[in-house]
């Protein structure tokens, strides 16, 4: 029976994961004994126009920055088991990811390691640019591009995977084609067969935040508690030849899969249930079923499948000026009506130069809105830890550097007792996305052997 | 009757994609179902981001899930990398549509409050 599914491991679910997550994944795929593949997604929606940059100050950089650390725990295992990884992390630069991969594969005493390049998806160069005067609204159009790229499918992953990648590096590619692409190399399915591929979409989907579906991110303490959240496993799926498939996570780890933990990570970041896009496929869930089958092992029913969509999606990234915060605390009796009189000096400091945002953290931040409509419906009270802070926006970075002095100098000049000032000033990266005909960005793989 | 916070109810997870962001609401028990769909409509949760100026609430029903899913424009003052907000993605807006206030039928509350999952027989 165990080899009759393929099961696909979550090794990352963002650029920020836990390195120490994909190595029990990998020792239970092992444990289990049959084909297997282990995926790491690192890629959200900004996160390439900063490789970008980082491409332009260094030739060779641009790729995932925890490259290492992610994969070198368990590369020389997956290589010996014949386990493919498959990675969006080559970001901004694939073949430099690729080439930092055959190094640290010769450093763990590897003689070779046969790395599948998957491109195409970068449109910054100026062929993708014409592209997009084409297909961008026309004051987005005119403005300065740092990056743009287009969401690729399944198809070139598989590719490379048959012609014996022991190793998948890719910039852009949809979330959930990750998964797709070593279960289409496996089962050998054809690009058409909706159904299958709408059902793996949504195995991939499930994977491609990593501890999102096994109790990260879930627990809510009395309601939804999660048994030793600090060690919290990460997700492995097993899909069948249909694309039907069960999620579990890996052994001897903390964490949970069940019916609600699945549902939460099933619906994430979906808008029409029935149309769920990606280039491979417009998955369907409006019909799913979740069932509990046993101990932290969901199965998931009643996914259906719908042919891909004629246009692909591209996220471009522009220069989106400064952006500058501050923040100051204060504590104690009348703390939120001090809190309050460092912002009214500030917005009479600055003026109309700037427009500000306020929050009083400890009375009312994230809830609120940047026109500042909530804050001035909250009615005062008596808080009583409450820290101020000021953020803004705008393409002339002295105006918000202005902002941040007028911050610091309420040490002297602003309220009684006012502690803690802290400041930050970051180029900002502003985004918007258009849908491009698919048959003007092929994606392309090569093998770097 | 009995008022408690949808939170007694229901569970979520916001997402984000641009300025548009997704909410799941998921009751807990199948019972629960029904008073979601008949009480966390479009309105009420327009309602609760009205400071943000939503261009459009819209709601997904999915019956077999016990689930519903609020996908809301327009509501991340420009979404993550434009917002100015501390939590650019919204992450944590699941829980202000969480705090809706829900009238309950008593005998959906033995205890004075909903339980999460049915007594194990």
């Amino acid at each position: 029976m165990a080899s009759e599914v393929l099961r696909i491991g979550g090794g990352a679910g963002f650029s920020g994961d836990r390195t120490d997550a994909a190595g029990p994944v990998v020792e239970t795929l092992v444990a289990r004994g049959g084909p297997a593949a282990l995926i790491f997604e690192t890629l959200a929606e900004r996160t390439l126009a900063l490789a970008q940059i980082a491409r332009r100050q260094n030739p060779e950089g641009g790729y995932e920055p925890q490259l290492v650390r992610f994969v070198g725990p368990v590369l020389k295992r997956c290589v010996e088991r014949r386990i493919p990884i498959v990675g969006n992390f080559g970001a901004a630069n694939p073949r430099g990811a690729a080439r930092r991969l055959q190094a640290l594969a010769r450093e763990h005493g590897l003689h070779s390691l046969r790395v599948g390049i998957v491109e195409g998806d970068d449109l910054s160069e100026e062929g993708g640019r014409a592209l997009l005067r084409e297909h961008l609204p026309q004051a987005d159009a005119a403005r300065e591009i740092v990056s743009a790229n287009v969401y690729q499918g399944a198809n070139a992953i598989a590719d490379a995977l048959r012609a014996g990648a022991q190793v998948v590096v890719t910039g852009r590619v949809a979330d959930p084609s990750l998964a797709v692409g070593p279960a289409m190399a496996h089962y050998g399915w054809p690009e058409d067969r909706w159904e299958t591929l709408g059902r793996a979409t949504m195995a991939g989907h499930l994977l491609e935040c990593g501890a999102q579906v096994t109790g990260g991110y879930f627990a809510d303490p009395g309601l939804k508690d999660v048994p030793d959240l600090h060690a919290v496993g990460f997700p492995i799926a097993e899909i069948a030849a249909d694309g039907s498939f069960v999620v579990t996570k890996a052994a001897h780890t903390g964490g949970l899969v069940d019916s609600r933990t699945v549902k939460e990570q099933l619906l994430y970041e979906v808008h029409d249930p029935a149309a769920y896009l990606t280039p491979d496929v417009v998955a369907d869930i409006s019909e799913a079923e979740v069932h509990e089958i046993g101990k932290d092992r969901v199965a998931v029913a009643g996914i259906r499948g719908h042919p891909r969509p004629a246009t692909l999606k591209v996220n471009v990234c522009f220069d989106g000026g400064w952006l500058g915060e501050a923040e100051i605390s204060y504590a104690g009796p009348n703390a939120e009506a001090r809190a309050r009189l460092a912002a009214e000096v500030i917005r009479r400091r600055i003026g109309d130069a700037l427009a500000v945002r306020f929050d009083l953290i400890g009375v009312l931040s994230v809830f609120a809105d940047d026109g500042g409509r909530a804050l001035a419906a909250c009615t005062p009270g008596e808080a009583r830890d409450v820290r101020m802070r000021a953020a803004a926006a705008h393409a002339d970075r002295a105006r918000v550097e202005q902002l941040l002095a007028e911050v610091t100098a309420l040490y002297c000049c602003g309220p009684a007792g006012g502690g803690g000032v802290r400041t930050s000033l970051r180029p900002r990266l502003s985004t918007t996305s258009c849908l491009v005909p698919r048959e003007r960005v092929p994606a392309r793989f090569e093998i770097l052997e | 009757m009995v008022r408690v916070p949808l939170h007694r109810l229901a569970h979520g997870r916001t997402g984000d994609k641009g300025d548009r962001s997704n909410i799941s609401v998921i009751a807990y028990r199948p019972e629960f179902f029904p008073l979601l769909v008949e009480q966390v409509t479009e309105a009420r949760v327009a309602e609760v981001f009205r400071h943000r100026r939503p261009q459009s609430v819209r709601r997904y029903l999915l019956p077999k899930l016990g689930a519903m899913n609020f996908v809301i424009d327009g509501v991340l003052d420009g979404g993550v990398n434009d917002s100015l907000n501390l939590d650019t993605h919204g992450k944590s807006l699941v829980f202000l549509v969480l705090a809706i206030e829900i009238e309950v039928p008593r005998r959906l509350c033995p205890n004075g409050l909903p339980t999460q999952r049915p007594n194990k027989d």
